[in-house]
Formats: structure tokens, C-alpha cells, sequence
């Protein structure tokens, strides 16, 4: 079974996040980028279905700009067998991501594609779902355990009111949820090895995919400020300070 | 422990520790000057540059050396240092402008430039991969290996270990480093630097090493009173009398300014609190009235090593060399070490190439490097300002400034004495009965703000589920002896908050470490009055995540 696996270059969980002045996005420059920690989960996912021998290939595959090079080496640090670049400098919007993602899910054929729910920087939520629409495969998102048993995966997923079990047949998308696994350290040997393993380049032209922006972006702004709080001394007086402030 | 556990082992010709100025530069001189050799580095940070902070004022001389085409291969020197400004602050709304005349020579900064050290070790690491150098950023180089007498390389930090020291799911052993030279450019108080500098006698003949601790922020201000390659240096106020140091504001690029102050840490009063320090610091008129209004984008801070020739021990050992601030080059009257840094590296790694070209095996001493760092432009730098520091520390911001200021422009650094400043850091510390309690201001969120809300924009990050990584020798010392005797001057010299005296629920005090907001500056390491805070690195990848500082 080959599994098909994507990961996205996206602005490490620990840095705190900068607004451009002007407001048209965030301060890119010079920031720690990683992977996608969901995507970290997918990826892990893949390695252990390697590891019991579900899996026979791992195929990782990325969008983005030059540097997003460093994401597919951490992915073939993880185990993955080799990976493809799709590179654009421009930002990629869900459904140019889906467009892209289905012509490689075609061409490589996978059984399982495998992501992350969303990415951290945009929180879209959006390419898995539209990957499987596109392909016209079944999907199963925010799985939190998955059971593949020939031509068929049981999907818990995690939604609102609980867990709900689904069964898919494959070939199809499925996206991990926080509590899938906990990914592994890289250790350096790998991480070594993974600089040897093949990337193939390739552009959106040649899969002929536009990179048409559908979401146009108006104004970035902080998040609103916290003000400062008070020291109330009584109860009575909490009580009186909310009414005023029409909270109660 | 170590000995039973299975470690996988590479070997390399050159391992070096740290992905900074000066073990980036070794790196790159070896594969110029012996392309075959195969050189790795090891860097705590989760990525080159990440634990990467200085001011900086940069001069380019061993840049130039280095890569004389620096320019066209893009190096990130946007900025030339246009005007320079020197200010003895007296006061909150006082100062005395120092007329340029009678500026220490060392202090001007022609043909300097304003950079990110951050951006400047990211491109370094660049150039170094395209000259075959393997980097690997996010492991931690734990401890030497040392086998009769010679050092064989390091091994690398584990991952996967609980806080009780159990190892967890997925727990990956730390793995041997060899390497026929091993070059330890860690920065200020490298850790295995301090072990080995200890073991091997390496300071024997030295003063002890003298340390300031750093906090910088980077602000973005407002277009108007941005002047792009002004350099403001100001000594004095509000240091005058807890302490003494330095304070700096150069304006980068795009509306940037990065703001720090230096303070010396043979400081006395245990009641001081550098950051405490610095925020108020911001609030000098000449300082707030290009900040007010501005936006506080990073902080961070970082020791660095300042006792300069005096103190500088000796810079091999069998199988070793120290390069940089691990050794101790910064060249305090300039109050840069960034090139002399690079400089130590390029010389230690023409030693290496050198003593392996011909076959060596490696293991020895490299005295060739020793004997061209002597011969060095750094060499001389250092020589010149051997007294900066002793007499800044003897005779005061004032009289000791002054007395700089005749060595260094009427004698050319050549004068016919020698200063030596005897007492360590942290046994200048006195007693808190002996002090006066300081009395800060509190932050008022526009100029000045609290530790916390300036941690956070250090981007800190440690695996919480590990041991603590700063270790007390005796646990006990913190409230039984620093408390009473220094009020635990722990809880005011961190600058990431990392100390707290709590109580415990039955109202006695407790010495809590929170260790998950350290930002790796090494300055309890230095300034604990005990010498009881041994800082060793954490699991790889943690730490501050500094974009460029």
C-alpha cells in the first residue's frame, strides 16, 4: 500500500506572531518556519503503518517556496521514502492546494493520502475536504485513531458531541486530529540519512494548476488588547461593577 | 550510567559546538582551505540563529577575510553606521553629550555596520552548506567525551526523558560525535567550555574571566525619528550607583531600533535587578523620546564574556580548541566580540586544516593556533584594551571612563601599566544588609513592561516533561543561606523570571525554578553568590526562538 503524505511550511507554534504595519499579513522574515504540527501527526501516522508493514511507501509532498525544502527533509527524517516540491513563491490558497493535491494524488496513486485537519497559520480547514471532493474519494477528518483492514479504514473522528466511528473505502483523505499520535523525535542519524533521500521539483505549470486567488485578503489586525482589570474587595462590589458594566 | 548504554557514533575530521560567529567562521575557513575534510556542527538552538543575540554594531575586518566578496554573495550588512553618538546619562532627563574628540578611539564606528547577528549566523550557515558543512541544529552537544586526557568529541543530549528522569515513549539515547579536533565556540559560558577550562587548568594563569549580562528589545518606531545607521552608546544613569555597564540604541532598517543595556555583573547589590534596570533605562529622555510611540516587537538576553586579554585562558587542549566568547575574545573597549570571534575561528580552523593536511591524526594540541592568534589584528585589539575593563571596575564609570579615554587615544592602547581585576563576579556580591533596597518603578505597558508579558516575546519554548535543566549542586542552599545572606539575588539577576521564592503551604519559603522560561543567557550560572546554579543544556530544540537578535 503507498500512503501519500502532505506537509506545509508554516510559522513555528512558539513564536509570537507579528502584524506587518500596513496590516496586509504577518512578519515572515526571519521567523522560525516548521512543519505544520498537524501535519507532524499525519506523517508519524504514515511511519507507523511503515513500521507494521501496512504500508510499504511514503511519499511526502509540499507547496511553497524554496525553503519549504527544509519541511519535506524533517518528513523524510521521519521515514518517508521520498517526496515531491511543488514550488511557488506565491501564497497558496486552499483550493489551489486541493487542485495541486489531486493531480499529484492521480499521477502517484496512493491509497491513503494522509494530512494534517488545518494549518496553523491560516486554520483554513478546508484543503483535505476539497482534496476529496476533487478526487471524488471518500474523506475522514479529524480522525483521532484509524484501523485499515484491506479496502477499507474505520475512522474515529473527533466531532462536538463526542466520537464517531466512519468506514471508508479507500482510496481515500483522511486528516489528523490533535490526539492521533504524538510524533516522534528526529534523531540524527535519520536526519542525516533524509539529506541523501530524492526530491523531485516540480511547478504548478506542470501540473497545470492556476495559482488564481479566490480569497482576497483586506486587513490583518492583533487581537484586541486585554485591558487592565480591578481589584474589587466584595462580593456586593463585583456584583455592582458587573451590573454597571451591563454583564449581569 | 554512561557507559551501558548502546550510543550510535559518527565520526567526523572537525566537530564543532555551536552555530554562532565563531564556529560558523571555523567551519567555512576548513572546507576553504581542506574541501575533503568532513565538518559538523552541533546547535542547541532549534534552528541557526534562534539562540543567536548581540546588538550589533559589526565590524566587517574578519568578514572580509573571510569571504572578501561578502557583498555580492549578499551578506545581510544593510546598515552603515552613519553617526555615533556617546552620552553620560546623569540622570532620568540629564545628560552630558560627549563631544567626539574626547570619545575612546576604540568607540567610533566608521566603516561599521548596524546588523541582526541572528540573520548574519543564518547566512553564515548558508555559505557553510554550500561548502559541504553538515549543521544540525536542535541537538545539544550534552558533554565532551574525554579519554586520557584528550578530547574526542561530544555526545548529544537525550530526547524523550520524563521530569523524574525516566525515559518516555519514543526515548532517543544521546549519540557519540568523534572527531580528530573538536572546536567548542559555544558562546559566553558554554557549559562545556566551563568543565573543560576547569579540568585541564586552562585558566591557571589567568584573572578570572569577568562577565555583563545583556538585554536588548528591538523596536519598531515611528518613521519620523527613525535615522537609519545612528549608533547612541550611553554609560551612567540609572546605573550609577548599584552598578555599573552600558546601554546602547542603533537604528537598523524599516523603522527598527534595537535598544539594550549591559550590566556588569560584579555588581554589589544583591537588591539590583537588570531588567529592572533596563526597563527603566528606556525611559531616559534621550532613549523615550524615539521609542514613545513605538511598538515593542522582541527581547531577549544573553551573558557575554568581557574580561578580555586578562582573563582569556589559555585556548587548547589535547584534541580541543575554544573559540570566541566560549574562549573569552570579545574586545570589551569596542564592545564588540563578534569579529574577534570569527577571527578566532578562522585561525583555529587554519590550525586544524593545517595539522590534518599532512595526515595528522589529530588528538594534540593546536598550538599553531595559539601562536597566530598572538600574531592577530585581534590579538592587538585585545592587547590595546587589556585594561578597559579594570579600570572601569576600579575607578568607576567616571574617572575610570577618563582614564580610558588617555589610554586609548594618547597611548594607542600601549600605555605602560596593566590593571587586573582579582575578585570574581559573583564574590563581589554583598551582603543584603549591607544594601540598600532598590526601589523600580513599576512598568507602565507603553515604554516599560513586566518579565513576563518580555519573555513572550522571546518566543521561549521548553518541553515541559523533562528534568530541570539548571541544576543546584545542593539544593538547599538557596533558602538557607543565599535567602538571608543575599535576599536570593536569583529572583532579580534572571532575566526570563526563571527564580521565585514562594511559599509553601504551611507559609515557609520555597525556591521554585521555572525552568520552561529560560532563555539561555547563562547569568545564574555566573552570578550565583554560591556558584551552586549549574546550567546545562536542556532536551535540543528549546529555548528562545529569537528571529534576529
Amino acid at each position: 500500500m503507498k500512503v501519500l503524505v502532505s506537509v506545509k511550511r508554516a510559522i513555528d507554534y512558539n513564536v509570537r506572531i507579528q502584524i506587518k504595519p500596513d496590516g496586509s499579513g504577518v512578519v515572515e522574515n526571519g521567523v522560525k518556519h516548521s512543519m505544520n504540527p498537524f501535519d507532524e501527526i499525519a506523517v508519524e501516522q504514515a511511519m507507523r503503518w511503515k513500521e507494521a508493514g501496512t504500508a510499504e511507501e511514503v511519499v511526502a509532498v509540499t507547496i511553497g517556496p524554496d525553503a519549504a525544502k527544509e519541511q519535506l527533509r524533517s518528513a523524510l527524517a521521519f521515514g518517508c521514502d521520498r517526496a515531491i516540491h511543488i514550488k511557488t513563491d506565491e501564497p497558496v490558497q486552499p483550493l489551489t492546494a486541493a487542485r495541486v493535491f489531486e493531480a499529484i494524488a492521480q499521477k502517484e496513486e496512493p491509497k491513503v493520502f494522509m494530512m494534517g485537519k488545518q494549518a496553523i497559520d491560516d486554520d483554513s480547514n478546508q484543503t483535505g475536504q476539497m482534496t476529496s471532493a476533487l478526487l471524488e474519494w471518500p474523506q475522514a477528518t479529524f480522525a483521532s485513531e484509524i484501523e485499515l483492514s484491506g479496502e477499507t479504514a474505520k475512522v474515529t473522528r473527533e466531532i462536538d458531541a463526542g466520537l464517531e466511528t466512519l468506514e471508508v473505502d479507500l482510496p481515500a483523505v483522511i486528516t489528523a486530529d490533535l490526539r492521533l499520535n504524538e510524533p516522534r523525535y528526529l534523531k540524527l542519524p535519520d536526519i542525516m540519512k533524509a539529506k541523501k533521500k530524492p526530491i523531485e521539483d516540480m511547478s504548478l505549470d506542470d501540473l497545470g494548476v492556476e495559482a488564481a486567488a479566490r480569497l482576497e485578503t483586506l486587513k490583518t489586525t492583533p487581537p484586541p488588547t486585554r485591558e487592565a482589570g480591578v481589584r474589587v474587595e466584595s462580593v456586593d462590589e463585583l456584583v455592582a461593577k458587573l451590573k454597571e458594566k451591563g454583564l449581569v | 550510567m554512561t557507559e551501558e548504554i548502546e550510543r550510535d557514533v559518527m565520526e567526523y575530521d572537525v566537530l564543532i559546538v555551536g552555530a554562532g560567529p565563531a564556529g560558523l567562521s571555523a567551519a567555512c575557513r576548513l572546507k576553504q582551505k581542506s574541501p575533503d575534510l568532513e565538518v559538523c556542527i552541533v546547535e542547541k538552538g532549534s534552528e541557526v540563529g534562534a539562540h543567536l543575540l548581540s546588538g550589533a554594531v559589526f565590524e566587517p575586518r574578519a568578514l572580509d577575510e573571510l569571504f572578501p566578496d561578502w557583498k555580492e554573495k549578499g551578506a545581510p550588512l544593510n546598515v552603515p553606521v552613519t553617526r555615533d553618538e556617546v552620552y553620560f546619562f546623569t540622570g532620568e532627563t540629564k545628560s552630558k553629550k560627549m563631544p567626539n574628540a574626547f570619545v575612546p578611539a576604540p568607540m567610533h564606528n566608521d566603516g561599521n555596520y548596524i546588523i541582526s547577528l541572528g540573520q548574519l549566523g543564518r547566512w553564515l550557515a548558508e555559505q557553510a552548506e554550500e561548502l559541504g558543512v553538515e549543521i544540525y541544529p536542535g541537538f545539544a552537544a550534552q558533554d565532551a567525551i574525554v579519554e586520557d586526557g584528550v578530547v574526542k568529541g561530544i555526545v548529544t543530549g537525550e530526547m524523550g526523558v520524563d521530569k523524574n528522569g525516566e525515559p518516555k515513549d519514543g526515548h532517543v539515547p544521546g549519540m557519540e560525535l568523534r572527531a580528530k579536533y573538536t572546536l567548542f565556540g559555544e558562546g559566553c559560558r558554554g557549559h562545556i567550555g566551563k568543565r573543560l577550562i576547569r579540568e585541564f587548568g586552562l585558566d591557571a594563569d589567568v584573572d578570572p574571566q569577568h562577565y555583563g549580562i545583556g538585554l536588548k528589545e528591538i523596536w519598531e518606531i515611528d518613521p519620523d525619528k527613525h535615522e537609519p545607521g545612528l549608533v547612541i552608546h550611553g554609560a551612567g544613569w540609572p546605573l550609577n550607583t548599584s552598578g555599573s555597564g552600558g546601554s546602547f540604541l542603533y537604528h537598523l532598517e524599516d523603522n527598527m531600533v534595537a535598544v539594550g543595556l549591559i550590566v556588569d555583573l560584579n555588581y554589589e547589590n544583591p537588591y539590583l535587578s537588570p531588567f529592572k534596570e533596563f526597563q527603566r533605562f528606556k525611559h531616559h529622555t534621550e532613549i523615550a523620546r524615539y521609542l514613545e510611540g513605538g511598538k515593542r516587537v522582541s527581547y531577549g538576553s544573553r551573558a557575554i564574556t568581557k574580561g578580555g586579554l586578562n582573563s582569556l585562558p589559555k585556548m587548547t587542549l589535547p584534541g580541543a580548541a575554544l573559540i570566541g566568547c566560549d574562549a573569552g575574545t570579545l574586545n570589551f573597549a569596542k564592545i564588540k566580540g563578534n569579529h574577534t570571534a570569527m577571527k578566532s575561528g578562522m585561525l583555529a580552523a587554519e590550525a586544524a586544516a593545517e595539522a590534518l593536511a599532512g595526515g595528522g591524526e589529530g588528538g594534540d594540541e593546536l598550538t599553531g593556533y595559539t601562536d597566530a592568534f598572538k600574531n592577530s589584528w585581534a590579538y592587538e585589539e585585545l592587547y590595546a584594551s587589556r585594561n578597559f575593563g579594570a579600570s572601569l571596575h576600579k575607578f568607576g564609570t567616571f574617572k575610570g571612563g577618563a582614564l580610558n579615554y588617555i589610554e586609548q587615544n594618547w597611548f594607542k592602547g600601549k600605555a605602560p601599566w596593566n590593571m587586573h581585576d582579582t575578585t570574581p563576579d559573583h564574590a563581589a556580591t554583598k551582603p543584603a544588609e549591607e544594601c540598600e533596597q532598590i526601589d523600580y518603578p513599576r512598568p507602565d505597558g507603553k515604554l516599560s513592561f513586566d518579565i513576563l508579558s518580555s519573555v513572550h516575546l522571546s518566543n521561549t519554548g521548553h518541553e515541559e516533561d523533562q528534568p530541570c535543566h539548571l541544576k543546584l549542586t545542593d539544593p538547599s542552599i538557596p533558602i538557607e543561606h543565599n535567602l538571608p545572606k543575599y535576599a536570593e539575588p536569583a529572583q532579580r539577576y534572571c532575566p526570563a523570571g526563571v527564580y521565585e521564592v514562594v511559599e509553601d503551604g504551611d507559609g515557609n519559603p520555597r525556591f521554585q525554578i521555572n525552568f520552561a522560561n529560560c532563555v539561555h543567557c547563562k547569568t545564574c550560572d555566573i552570578k550565583d553568590p554560591a556558584q551552586n546554579i549549574t546550567w546545562v543544556p536542556p532536551e535540543g530544540g528549546g529555548g528562545p526562538k529569537y528571529s534576529a537578535m
